[in-house]
This record gives structure tokens, sequence and C-alpha cells, in this order.
């Protein structure tokens, strides 16, 4: 009994790498967007896409709470297409997850496409290569450490999670109970051994992976400049 | 001129900043290298950003040929131009090596018909030895043929270069400017050239088109252009002056002197180290000419033409006046006080002699074999 359950851990990873994912297909075009933008609406969006920075995370949670319940346009509408409810599902759950790690992605790609600015694109442009080729063979390569920053930051806080995963998800064994609310969980019990043992791990791993992004960029530094 | 398999670019565009505006009409010959000269912030390198197609804020018309460029509601974007760019701080992609660059430009250009081979470009630049090096690798010299290599290769049908010598020092600009030289010779390739040094100018460009404050101020030939009054507001006063083309009659090795032959008159200036025959061109600033009745005695200058005014102009606000001069069916200027012009009693017609204190030199054209730099 002693042993933690190690369920709700894959399920975290699993949960962090999908939000992650989805993540660079939501956040590469708004950092770029925002990176490029001369649009008045550039500073709202940049308060907008920093929110999940500072609001709790249960202001946040109980927002999405609303906005997806079966009662609520976008949680109905879904409910009638799926046949199920995206509160209380590992669906919401990355729902929430991007939305609360959104910042995490953006900010680090933002900075790096604005570091890069326009002058490599014009470049690009002048050798015949078309703005869509130009990003993925100049703008991406370039951005190579905003990416590697910005996929281990939004990871990495995505394991963190707990507020908005316990308003949305609730604690769902296998379906929306990830580590963190295990933690939470085995404390409140007194079960110290088990909380021992997943923090150890948790702590371990985001140890190892920060050592490695680290030192990578120290032993291949993005040549720019 | 022949205008058959030439294209001539058409420029009528404007824009606006918060700053600075610019209104510029004119037509770029297909052929040879055009100097877009002037001081900085007089808007030569907005105006190539706009006929590249960098300046969403431009209005107007280009057109190329019978494409247009840009219209009332057209906009060609700058990678369908077929137009090569070649910048100031070179832009060499950071995260390939030189031979990356290169490649990154010549499969781009895959389908586009072309004279000139990769090979071609890599031999004339001779940029074969720095291919597995980063730009930051490169010295500032080194990097900037590569960035011209990586033009040419992209097949453009229409040069453009930025200052493509301002970041660098004056021996590693001699390196490069004989390269410069051979575009539109070796690749068949116009160019338009945006530059504020002169020397550049009477060094590499068939003609010029001096902007000042956003408007063509004098365009034509470079020698006409440059005799021309009106110009000294935008070469600046003590860069004024004019140029003299010649032969070279004979050398003194001992002195160290070329003779030159005007046509109708010789001067002597300070050895030109090219065979007796060849065609030179001399530079002579309007500061350096001065002016007398008679012939004078007893003085150091050697260089004393027989000419006649045709034009006085008095510089507002200023002691002096320039004063045009033909030399046996050249021009030349002199830049005299105002007081020395009622000394004298000069007019427009009269004869007079021209003394020349200081010549430098200026090659036409280079020679296609130019010594490779090392």
């Amino acid at each position: 009994m002693d042993m933690p359950d190690l369920g709700p851990l894959w399920l975290t990873f699993r949960l962090a790498a999908i939000t992650t994912l989805l993540l660079l297909l939501i956040g590469t075009p708004i950092a770029w967007w925002l990176a490029h933008t001369r649009s008045r609406l550039k500073s709202v969006a940049e308060a907008i896409t920093a929110l999940p920075l500072v609001l709790p995370p249960t202001v946040l949670g109980f927002y999405l709470l609303v906005f997806l319940s079966p009662n609520s346009a976008l949680g109905g509408l879904w409910l009638s297409v799926t046949g199920s409810t995206l509160t209380f599902s590992f669906t919401g759950l990355i729902v929430a997850s991007a939305l609360y790690s959104l910042p995490f992605m953006v900010q680090p790609l933002q900075g790096a496409f604005e570091g890069i600015g326009r002058a490599p694109l014009e470049a690009a442009a002048s050798l015949r290569a078309s703005p869509r080729d130009a990003f993925f063979t100049v703008a991406t390569p370039m951005a190579a450490r905003g990416y590697l920053t910005a996929i281990v930051l939004s990871f990495a806080h995505t394991i963190g999670e707990f507020g908005v995963v316990l308003m949305v998800g609730g604690n769902i064994p296998g379906r929306t109970k990830v580590v963190s609310i295990q933690i939470y969980e085995e404390v409140e019990t007194i079960n110290y051994a088990a909380a021992h043992g997943l923090a150890a791990i948790l702590l371990v791993f985001s140890f190892s992976v920060l050592l490695a992004v680290y030192a990578l960029n120290r032993r291949f530094p993005v040549h720019v400049g | 001129m022949s205008g058959d398999a030439m294209t001539d670019l058409s420029t009528d565009v404007r824009i606006r900043f918060p700053a600075f505006s610019l209104e510029v009409a004119h037509a770029f010959p297909g052929q040879g290298i055009t100097a877009l000269f002037g001081p900085s912030g007089c808007g030569k390198s907005t105006l190539l950003r706009i006929i590249a197609g960098f300046e969403r804020g431009a209005r107007g018309r280009i057109s190329y040929g019978d494409e247009t460029w840009l219209g009332a509601r057209a906009f060609l974007p700058p990678h369908r131009r077929g137009v090569g760019y070649v910048f100031q701080d070179t832009r060499l992609f950071p995260h390939l090596t030189a031979r990356g660059n290169l490649d990154y430009a010549h499969k781009r250009a895959g389908d586009v018909a072309a004279r000139y081979s990769f090979d071609d470009v890599v031999d004339v630049l001779d940029i074969a030895p720095l291919f597995d090096r980063r730009a930051t690798q490169l010295s500032g010299g080194e990097r900037q043929r590569v960035a011209i290599g990586r033009t040419l290769l992209a097949r453009p049908r229409l040069m453009l270069m930025d200052e493509p010598l301002a970041a660098l020092d004056t021996r590693r600009k001699g390196e490069i400017m004989p390269y410069i030289g051979r575009l539109p010779d070796a690749f068949g390739l116009p160019v338009i050239y945006v530059t504020h040094a002169l020397e550049e100018v009477t060094q590499l460009c068939d003609r010029i088109v001096a902007l000042a404050d956003g408007h063509v101020a004098a365009a034509g030939g470079v020698a006409e252009t440059l005799e021309r009054l009106d110009l000294a507001n935008v070469q600046g006063r003590f860069e004024a002056g004019a140029m003299l083309t010649g032969r070279i009659a004979a050398q003194d090795t001992e002195l160290y002197m070329s003779s030159v032959d005007l046509g109708t008159a010789r001067i002597e200036v300070p050895q030109i180290a090219v065979p007796p025959g060849e065609e030179v061109r001399l530079r002579v600033r309007a500061r350096d000419v001065s002016l007398a009745l008679t012939r004078p005695e007893g003085l150091s200058i050697r260089n004393m033409l027989d000419a006649r005014v045709l034009n006085i102009a008095p510089e507002a606000a200023t002691a002096f006046a320039e004063v045009l001069l033909d030399v046996g069916g050249q021009h030349l200027r002199a830049r005299v006080t105002r007081a020395a012009i009622a000394a004298l009693e000069l007019r427009e017609g009269q004869s007079v002699i021209a003394l020349i204190k200081a010549v430098s030199f200026d090659r036409q054209a280079l020679p296609r074999d130019a010594p490779a730099p090392g």
C-alpha cells in the first residue's frame, strides 16, 4: 500500500505532451502575429495571452467550468457532437491546460521572432523564397532556441498545474486525476511515503529535463548574429 | 541605344513617413550600373526597398517591361519580382554555412533560365575556400562576396545593391569593387547601386541618379551629371568637381608623373600605373581649380589649361561662386570667391586659364582580368 499508484503520473505526462503539441500549433501563429503586427490590437492581444500568468488558477478554472459545462453553448455543442462532456474529462483537461500554459509557449516564441526581425525574411524573399518558405527555412531554425525554451516551459508548467485541473477535471482516477492532485490526496490522507515517492520522481524528472536543456544550449549554441 | 533584350524598370512612386517623405519618378535602363547617389537620409535606400517590394506603404506605379509590380490595386510580392538584393549588412543566414547560403538561393532559382552556372559564380567570386564556414567565421569582405554570390545564384533579373561596401575598410573595398564592376558584363545583369561615396560612383557606375531630400535632383551619365552646378548640394561643397577623360600620353618613371592627353591639351598628374594609350578618367575637384586671365609665371602649379567660361553660379549666402568651364569640349568646374570674380571681371564666354592644383584618378572600367584578392 506504500507504493504510489503510477497511473496519474502517466496521465500527467500524456496531458503535458498533448498540450505542448497543441500549443505549438496554436502558439506559433499567435507569437508570429504578435511579433510582426503593427495593429493597435496588439496590446490587447498581448494582455489576453498573458492573463493566465497573473490570474489565480481557481479563477481561470471557474470560468472554464462555466464555459465548458454542458449547459453552456460550447459545452452543449461538444456534448451533442461527441456525446461526452468537456468538463470532468481528459479532453476538457487538455483545453484547460492549453489555455493555462499559453503564455509559456507564446512569450518565448514572440521574443525569438522579434529578435530575428524582418531582415532575414527580406533576404529570403529576395532569394525567391515565399513567406511560408521563409518561415520554415529561415525563421524556424533561427528561432530554435526560443522553441526549445517554449516547449520545455509549456511541458513543465502543464505538469505542475493543480488548481485549474481540480476545478475543470475534478479527481476522476484514470481520466482526470493528475499527479499533483494525487500528491495532495496522499498528503491529506497522511500517506507520506507515497507522497514522497511521487514528489521525488517529479523533482528528479524536472531537474533532469532542465539540466539537459541548459547543457544542450551550451554545447550547441544557436548561431545567430 | 539598342533596346532589344533590355527591360527597363519604370518607377513613379511615393511614400510618407512621419519625418520623411519621398517622391520619385524615374526610368532605370535595363543595363549597366546605375548609381543611386546622395547624402544619408536622402531616401536612396528607401527607393531601393520600394523597388524590391519591402515597403508596403509605397504608393504609385512600378513596372518592369510589361509586368506591373506596383499599381493602384496591384502589388507583386518581393519573392516574385526576380530582384536580387545585396544588403549593407549582408544578411547571410546564420544557421547555414556559406555553402548552405549559396544552395538556398540556387535551389529556389531552379527553373529560372540563366546564362551562368553555380560554378561560374563560385569561380568569379572565388568563394569555394569559404564553403564550410558560417557567416560569423567570415571576414567582412568574405561575407560580402558570399552575399553577392548568393544573390547571383537566385538568378535575378535586376540586382539591387544597398551600400555593399559601406561597412568595409578601404582595402576590403578595393577587393570587392572589381567583382561588382564585372556584374553587368559577366552575368548580363543590370545593377542599381546605392551609395553616398562619390569614388564608388565614378569607378563603378555608368549612370547616376542623384537624390536629395526624397526627390531626384539630377540624373544622367556620370560625367555630365557630376558637372552640373546644382549638384553642389547633393555632393557637399568640397566634393563638387568634374571629370576629364583622356589617354595616357607618356610616363615619366623618374619623377613618377604621367602625362595625359585630353585632346586639345595635356596635363601632368602623379603617376597612373596603366600603359600609354589607355583611357583614364580624372576627377578634378572644383576647389582645386583656380582661374587666371593670363598665363602666370613662376608657379608650382603645372597644369594650366586654356578654358572658356560657360556659366557663373554664385552660391547663396556664401563668399563663393562656381564657374563652369569648357576645356577643349570637356567640362571643368572651378570654385572661386565672388570677390575674385568681380576683381577679374569674369563673364560668360570669356577666355581664361584654368589652374589645376591636384587631380585624382578614377579608372573608368576595371579590367576583366583584375587579380583576385588572396
